[in-house]
């Protein structure tokens, strides 16, 4: 594929608005992130690539920290693509960073004779897990626990003044300073090894996804993607687990009768303390205890931010959402998820779409693909509970430890400052500390970062500010990566919706957008903007949510609304899966949804053409 | 009524076993209300209630002696014998048994309509066996806009007389059938009123997808979208959900309503305000798509059909179908499987791959 004439206008990456007081900011971010302007052949390559947002991962602009995600899945998604299973029309997945906002764009192979020396490798390797793909994934399971526990049994330690006799006694030969730096690399490599492992087999996956819908348009060149994802849908997966566990620890509560307890105290610390009292109330304590390891490990936001803290972080979060779903109960309304009538409607449609097709060699085909798509599911969905959720939320406190150790000596002046590093910065930083404890002399970092903290900090203040437009340089005629299609939804329908958006004026004037008819049906009502999951709580009965996007930390929301709208997303999205589960409209990757619609406003969602009006 | 057969039925007491009894055009109706899809409601005057009326008025003798004298290669006598014959057959009376028993079925259909003396489509229903290639009978004798019961045993008699039009007495000769042997069943069917009316393809006529219905529609009889007159609204439904996936409301400028004096159909200006306006309500379209389906497994091929919404009857039960007939574009395209070549998932993967996603 050549780089082609752009009917869609975005603008070049080159010109992208500096923000005054930020200058210098490149280097908070790694330096092959920034788009150039010296060095012609490199800034041609970025003038002629499509560069969309990745507004599903980074809702907000990324600290220097958290880009450790970003480059490990830089890595690992363009590593399996490009060398691993050799997908052959397109290598991997490129980034770069504008005012802290992460840009993408797929790497196609141009040399049709590339394509096909790619095409036998891919046939041998990628057939080799489609094959065996059960077997593989029992595998990455015990790689992934294994990760999991080893960055669990991780020990980081503060420095002592003297190291202990037994450093002599036993002949160790190592100091704690040592071990230290050695925690840190460890740290960082079981991050960037979980990551490895989170992509083996989510290409993949996608593509075995992509191929089935695909296949599904081609006979039914009308047909919805959200009614080909209902095909797949109603697999049992452990990323609802910890919702589960939410509505058992609810009606354990109603059958234990400490719902009240439960219901009259507004935080989980107060409610623990009266529910110690009783038996029953020490009970219910006892079974809340035991679904916190590991199903509490669910982050309330998308897990890639230091700051998605997971439930086990905020105990509140959980409880506010068992107290939503054991109001339910007591007022007599079901909390279960209708797993039966979705499976019984997934398996009306597919009937009926199998009917309707008209020689054998496509229902085999259909049947085949169908089966594939149903193989992949599960690890599509399950690899988010262990990487993003259960592996992130302890790896981020283990990173407060560190810092934790870095407060004490004074290289920064909060715990939550360490965020402000880049993660070699950290390197170099428990260096100086180390030499300097090491060596009994004052180290360097003190006087060093606190104040590039506080600089930092202002920056990203003002990147907060910034919107980032949706995508930049030049739209290509195709998209062969199959993440870029079902991840970030980018066909020609919605980069034409995002262009048009940007071209309007003002936000407030636009009464009408699209985006992904994510699940069917059209409702109207109160619309209420959550930005983080912690807004959750404001939702009243019948709203509509409007999101930057959601994860299963959101559940408890969608017993409460008629209608969810996000920003970024998909018809694979947690909200499009949820809301057909529960049988109410969606309306994904709208783009721009939280920054047009305000709370209070009445709106109109047709999840079934992807388009809301705004009706007063 | 006397003897085994009836004289009168109701559309939905026929099945496809009751050609002989009803005709082909009746006993399809009938077929059709038993499979679930909605066609204005109706009777039938039956075959044996033509005999019965043929004997009784004796017309035997009188219309053997016409025949007698014909020639049968001489088009002028042919045309004259049936000018005679359908004089005959349309002045002879009906007994008063037979005539309260057309009454009573039309005074049930006016109640059943909620519409006094209800107007009436009425139309020969031919049997196969007397008049194959049934059009001969059937296309001339279409009686719209019937009303009252003087009128409707008049037009009754009108389609009995289609036995003996020229073509169908000179087909009788060459065949060697017997004039007094054959026989014609009557429909009588509510003439639907309709404020909005259309096409529906059981398949998408622009792209072939079996799994899409297109309604077009407009406001008042369906003349104006069959014959091309207007861009109709257009409607795509998906059939598996009955959502409704896409519509497009251009504006319409005519449209056809009936004029009562003529018996025909007018030719009207939609007012200015209404030309923009969608011409169905989207409750109506989800129950015609309902009856899309319910016809295209009737007949187990997409179809090609005619409807409209009759403002005469309950909300519950106002959207009709006129005319249902096997698609003919796609259906005789041949089918290409989509999977040409790809034996496994994995090939269907990698082809999937190498195409992409077009973007513009």
């Amino acid at each position: 594929m050549s780089v082609m004439t752009s009917k869609l206008s975005f603008p070049d990456p080159h010109d992208m608005e500096r923000i005054p007081g930020t200058e210098g900011w490149e280097r908070m971010y790694p330096y092959q992130y920034q788009f150039v302007t010296d060095d012609p052949e490199r800034q041609n390559y970025e003038s002629n690539m499509f560069w969309f947002y990745d507004g599903l991962h980074y809702p907000e602009p990324l600290y220097p920290f958290d880009m450790i995600w970003d480059e490990a899945w830089y890595l690992a998604l363009s590593q399996y693509n490009t060398r691993i299973f050799s997908v052959p029309p397109v290598f991997g997945v490129d980034h770069r960073i504008i005012n802290g906002y992460v840009y993408i764009t797929p790497v196609p192979v141009t040399d049709p004779n590339q394509i096909q020396e790619r095409v036998a490798h891919f046939l041998e390797r990628a057939g080799y897990y489609y094959q065996n793909w059960d077997s593989l994934v029992a595998k990455w399971e015990e790689k992934m626990k294994g990760t999991i526990s080893a960055l669990e049994k991780l020990k980081i330690e503060a420095l002592p003044n003297m190291e202990e006799k037994a450093v002599v006694l036993e002949g160790i030969g190592e100091s704690k300073g040592y071990h230290l730096l050695k925690a840190y690399d460890d740290l960082i490599d079981l991050g960037i090894r979980c990551w490895q492992y989170h992509f083996e087999f989510l290409n993949l996956g996608y593509a075995a996804y992509v191929t089935f819908l695909d296949f599904c348009q081609k006979i039914f060149p009308d047909i919805p993607a959200q009614r080909v994802t209902q095909m797949i849908s109603g697999i049992d997966v452990i990323m609802y687990q910890p919702d589960e566990e939410l509505k058992n620890l609810a009606r354990k509560a109603v059958e234990l009768n400490v719902d009240g307890t439960l219901g009259s105290h507004s935080s989980f610390a107060a409610a623990k303390a009266a529910l110690e009292g009783s038996n029953a109330g020490r009970d219910w304590l006892a079974a809340f205890e035991k679904a916190r390891y590991p199903w509490f490990h669910v982050s309330t936001g998308t897990g890639w931010y230091h700051h998605d803290k997971s439930w086990n972080d905020d105990l509140d979060v959980p409880f506010n959402s068992i107290k939503i779903y054991a109001e339910k109960i007591r007022g007599g309304s079901s909390i279960e998820r209708p797993i039966e009538e979705v499976r019984k409607e997934r398996d009306r449609i597919t009937a009926e779409y199998r009917g309707l097709i008209d020689n054998d060699d496509d229902r085999n085909a259909f049947d085949q693909l169908l089966n594939t798509a149903k193989t992949v599911f599960p690890y599509v969905e399950n690899h988010l509970f262990y990487v993003e959720h259960w592996f992130h939320s302890v790896f981020w406190n283990k990173v407060r430890e560190v810092a934790a150790i870095m407060k004490d000596h004074g290289f920064i002046n909060d715990i939550e400052d360490i965020w402000y590093l880049k993660r070699s910065e950290i390197k170099d930083a428990l260096w100086d500390l180390v030499t300097a404890w090491a060596t009994g002399v004052k180290a360097r970092g003190p006087k060093v970062w606190p104040k590039e903290i506080e600089w930092r900090k202002g920056v990203m203040e003002k990147f907060r500010q910034w919107a980032p437009p949706p995508a930049i340089g030049a739209a290509p005629e195709k998209i062969q990566e199959p993440f870029t299609i079902v991840l970030w939804g980018v066909t020609n329908d919605s980069l034409s919706a995002w262009a048009k958006v940007r071209q309007a004026e003002n936000l407030e004037d636009i009464k009408e957008f699209t985006g992904f008819a994510g699940s069917p049906g059209t409702v109207e009502g109160k619309a209420r903007v959550c930005r983080t999951v912690a807004d959750i709580g404001q939702l009243q009965e019948g709203e509509i949510l409007v999101a930057p996007t959601t994860s299963p930390s959101w559940a408890p929301a969608f017993v409460k609304i008629k209608a969810c709208v996000t920003d970024v997303g998909g018809v694979m999205c947690h909200a499009a899966i949820v809301c057909r589960e529960y049988g109410m409209p969606a309306v994904v990757g709208t783009g721009h949804a939280t920054q047009i619609v305000k709370t209070g406003m009445t709106i109109r969602v047709n999840g079934s053409t992807g388009e809301i009006t705004i009706a007063g | 009524m006397t003897g085994s057969k009836p004289l009168v039925c109701w559309f939905h007491e026929c099945d496809k076993n009751s050609v002989p009894l009803v005709g082909g055009k009746c006993a399809s109706l009938g077929e059709m209300i038993n499979a679930g899809i909605r066609v204005p409601p109706g009777f039938a005057v039956t075959t044996a209630g033509y005999q019965r009326f043929y004997d009784e008025a004796g017309l035997g003798p009188k219309v053997e002696a016409v025949l007698a004298a014909l020639q049968s290669d001489d088009l002028d006598a042919l045309e004259a014998a049936s000018q005679e014959i359908r004089a005959l057959v349309e002045t002879a009376p009906f007994s008063i048994e037979f005539e309260d028993e057309i009454a009573e079925h039309y005074r049930r259909l006016s109640n059943h309509c909620y519409v006094p003396a209800v107007p009436v489509a009425v139309r020969s229903s031919a049997t196969a066996e007397d008049l194959p290639g049934a059009s001969f009978a059937g296309q001339q004798d279409t009686f719209l806009w019937i009303r009252g019961v003087d009128d409707l045993l008049v037009y009754v008699k009108k389609c009995f007389s289609s036995l003996f039009t020229g073509r169908a007495i000179a087909y009788r000769n060459r065949m060697g059938f017997a004039h007094n042997q054959v026989a014609i069943s009557v429909g009588v069917q509510k003439m639907a009123n309709s404020s909005t009316a259309g096409v529906m393809f059981t398949i998408n006529p622009s792209n072939g997808d079996r799994s899409t219905i297109v309604i077009n529609s407009n406001f008042g009889f369906g003349e104006s979208v069959v014959s091309g007159e207007v861009t109709p609204d257009e409607f795509v439904i998906n059939k598996v959900s009955l959502e409704l996936l896409r519509r497009s409301i251009p504006r319409k400028e005519v449209y056809y309503a009936v004029d009562r004096e003529t018996q025909r159909t007018k030719r009207l200006d939609v007012p200015l305000e209404r030309q923009t306006v969608q011409s169905i309500v989207d409750e109506d379209l989800t129950e015609l798509a309902r009856l899309g389906k319910v016809i295209e497994s009737h007949y187990g091929c997409p179809m090609d059909v005619e409807w409209a919404v009759d403002n005469d009857m309950p909300a519950e039960g106002k959207v009709f179908i006129l005319q249902a007939r096997p698609e003919t574009v796609w259906s005789a395209k041949k089918k290409e499987s989509v999977s040409s070549g790809q034996q496994d998932a994995l090939s269907h993967i990698l082809a999937s791959m190498m195409a992409g996603k077009k973007l513009h």
